[in-house]
């Protein structure tokens, strides 16, 4: 009996910390895990007995890379739970922040965090020396994305100004059309990076995925719509928790969320694009196409050209935003705290992310619930890892072992918001 | 010849000195801010050797380190002993954020019995091993300098790596957020609207955001120097502020900060004699 590992005990290049662990015996997988030792945090537990306003500058610390994913979801079940929708300049505004964080998140991925797996390098900065205009470019359009959320947020990571009913303070049009100039420059560099992308080389590798994304009656989704999946899923938010679960294995710190009929399924950017490809603006699907994509991709390697097209659709979604806004009478709208459930679940730049809160009728949280994209992706990540190892035994060690870490790294897992850092560990038997 | 100028560009590059980012229990968000310099980062790689920072980079270059950043709280015993290896592998060792400074949001625990809070979470208690309290990082070591906030201030992070390989003292002002208002010249929110803020009490660095739109400070850089804050606590009671509400102000980022943490004490302890 021939036994082999790999071992990644620290995995690099995600946020927070993991480890993966495969076994192969007889040339066969005989073991995966995907282990998040993230040591918890206790988010769920501390928020018992808090305001509802403090909750998004609370729970936007989960995670430094998208803070904002976490205060749009926290603020939609608020207000959720006080049957309060914003409109108009404010709903405008939510969406216009999402566009920055969206860049910023996608950018860093693709070109710090990813595009150096495909290319062979240990990191970006090492990239820049041979590949200075990329890395140049890559850096000048995340920080767009930065100065978007700046500018409304007050800071890139965890911004001040977002609150239960909308914001503290609204930006002036003058404020926004200055920023627009550089969003122009944005589209095109988004547009080029869409090119470059569909450059690399990608592995075959196609799965039968179950993708989970919102979808909006009109909107490329980010803060509303319904759950749905390309195998019959269609429910609304509130009804979250009667088709997912989440079950905690010995091996994570991080719950693994399941769908009750179907067991793992897949979020983040391929799922909203194979589920919201009509929604994408003309410009940005005829980019997606021509970079060979397809209407639907099923190759998880491929993120990386689903995560550009993305950038691409928020650099436009944010200019068509900026050119219609008007400055709202009130910053936010006024509310009353009452007891009851709320829901809420938006889109992260890596996947839809759930929350839900229970509150008494002067507003104090009685329990919350956060389900964050890294759990749900867990098991998807543990089966493609499966699936890869099995199909690539005849790579040496070391070429695995990168590939494997590469793997993991198409999810853009964000281990600090699962509970947060990646180890990986392969036996070959 | 080639291999000569390899080796020369080899011995260039040793000379460097070499930063080491590490982490511990925390959200990611203060070694980001490096990742967020875009405009600086290249240069900063350029005069360091960025010799281990994970979030960033699959290589790891050997010990020992001429600064080490240390981001996260020390939640777990593996932790407990892992930051002593650190400071052994560091020449100096500089704190980033108020997770390692002051323990962090997760520090709430430090509150309560630990054990409710992981049956609260997680289904099966017994696999998780955590410690009772989630300390800062210069409970465990020596730490050379702190830089304080809920994230940094990347501009800071910057003077600090600065200052600190160039042998000189960093300048990063403990004085209260007040003084940057006053600086930006943004009118009073305590004053002017009745807004109660925690800029009294909290060190300066993030410019004042908050009350520049339209909000109190809620101390995401933690305590200024000698804060008075038995005096802010009384002005936030006459604007009406219960005592829980001044324990959840005082209990945030930097809950266990000693002036944070000794504050929300006297008005938890005031509500059981009541
Ligand atoms: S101090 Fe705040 S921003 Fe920094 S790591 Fe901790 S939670 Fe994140
Ligand atoms: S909470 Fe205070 S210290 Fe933090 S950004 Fe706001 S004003 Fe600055």
């Amino acid at each position: 009996m021939k036994t082999k590992t790999i071992k990644v005990d620290y995995l690099a290049r995600v946020e927070g910390e993991g480890a993966l662990f495969v076994k192969i015996k007889d040339n066969a997988v005989s073991e995966v895990k995907f282990r998040i030792f993230e040591p918890p945090r206790f988010f769920e537990a501390f928020l018992r007995g808090r305001h509802y306003s403090e909750a998004p500058d609370i729970t936007a610390r989960i995670c430094g890379i998208c803070p904002i994913a976490y205060q749009m979801s926290s603020v939609h079940a608020m207000e959720d739970a006080f049957g309060v929708t914003l409109n108009g300049g404010l709903r405008a505004l939510r969406r216009l922040l999402y566009c920055g964080e969206w860049i910023e998140s996608h950018v860093l991925h693709v070109y710090l965090l990813h595009a150096p797996d495909f290319l062979g390098y240990e990191d970006a900065i090492q990239m820049a020396k041979d590949h200075p205009a990329a890395v140049q470019r890559g850096l000048q359009l995340k920080k767009i994305g930065n100065d978007l959320v700046t500018l409304l947020g007050g800071r890139e990571i965890h911004p001040i100004n977002v609150r239960v009913g909308g914001f503290y303070k609204a930006p002036e049009r003058a404020e926004l059309e200055k920023l627009a100039e550089k969003l122009k420059w944005a589209r095109d560099a988004a547009l080029a990076t869409i090119e470059w992308s569909a450059t690399l080389d990608y592995p075959d590798f196609e799965q039968d995925y179950e993708f989970v994304a919102l979808r909006h009656p009109e909107e490329y989704p980010f803060n509303e719509g319904r759950l749905v999946s390309n195998k019959g899923l269609d429910i609304a938010v509130r009804d979250y928790e009667n088709h997912f679960v989440e079950e905690h294995m010995q091996h994570s710190n991080a719950l693994h969320s399941l769908l009750r009929a179907r067991g793992a399924y897949f979020v983040g950017p391929l799922a909203r694009y194979n589920l919201n490809f009509d929604r994408l603006t003309p410009l940005a699907q005829e980019a997606a196409l021509s970079a060979g994509l397809g209407r639907e991709c099923r190759n998880p390697f491929k993120s990386i050209i689903v995560r550009s097209v993305e950038t691409l659709y928020a650099c436009e979604e944010a200019l068509r935003l900026i050119a219609a806004y008007e400055k709202p009478a009130s910053p936010a709208v006024s509310l009353h705290a009452r007891a009851g459930i709320g829901y809420g679940c938006t889109e992260a730049p890596r996947g839809i992310l759930y929350h839900r809160y229970r509150l008494d009728d002067r507003g104090m949280i009685h329990d919350a619930k956060i389900v964050p994209p890294t759990s749900q992706n867990q098991k998807t990540i543990e089966s493609d890892l499966r699936r890869f190892v099995a199909g690539h035994l005849d790579l040496s060690h070391e070429q695995l072992t990168w590939q494997c870490e590469q793997a993991i790294r198409n999810y853009d897992p964000c281990i600090s918001c699962a509970t947060h850092f990646l180890k990986l560990e392969v036996v070959r038997e | 010849m080639a291999d000569a100028i390899t080796k020369k560009q080899a011995s260039v590059a040793r000379s460097k000195p070499k930063l080491a980012v590490w982490k511990f229990s925390s959200c990611d968000g203060c070694q980001l801010s490096l990742l967020d310099c875009e405009e600086e980062l290249l240069a900063v790689a350029g005069a360091v050797e960025i010799a281990n920072f994970p979030e960033a980079s699959r290589t790891v270059v050997k010990g020992p380190y001429d600064l080490s950043l240390v981001e996260g709280s020390i939640t777990t015993p593996h932790d407990a002993e892992r930051i002593h290896q650190v400071r052994r592998v560091s020449k100096h060792l500089v704190t980033i954020g108020a997770c390692a400074t002051a323990g962090g949001i997760q520090a709430l625990r430090n509150f309560k019995d630990v054990r409710e809070f992981i049956a609260v979470v997680y289904a099966t208690p017994s696999y998780i091993e955590t410690l009772n309290k989630s300390t800062p990082i210069a409970d465990h070591v020596f730490v050379d300098f702190e830089l304080r906030g809920c994230p940094i201030n990347k501009l800071q992070l910057v003077e600090v790596i600065s200052a600190i390989l160039n042998h000189r003292k960093p300048n990063v002002p403990r004085y209260s957020v007040c003084l940057e208002c006053k600086r930006r010249a943004t009118v009073c929110v305590m004053v002017a609207q009745g807004v109660p803020c925690l800029g009294p009490v909290t060190q300066a660095g993030c410019g004042a955001l908050c009350p520049a739109y339209d909000r109190g400070c809620y101390a995401c850089f933690g305590p200024k120097e000698t804060p008075n804050t038995e005096s802010l606590s009384t002005r936030w009671a006459q604007m009406g502020v219960s005592q829980t509400g001044l324990v959840r102000a005082f209990r945030g980022f930097n809950a266990y900060a000693e002036a944070f943490r000794k504050e929300s004490e006297a008005h938890e302890g005031r509500l059981a004699g009541a």
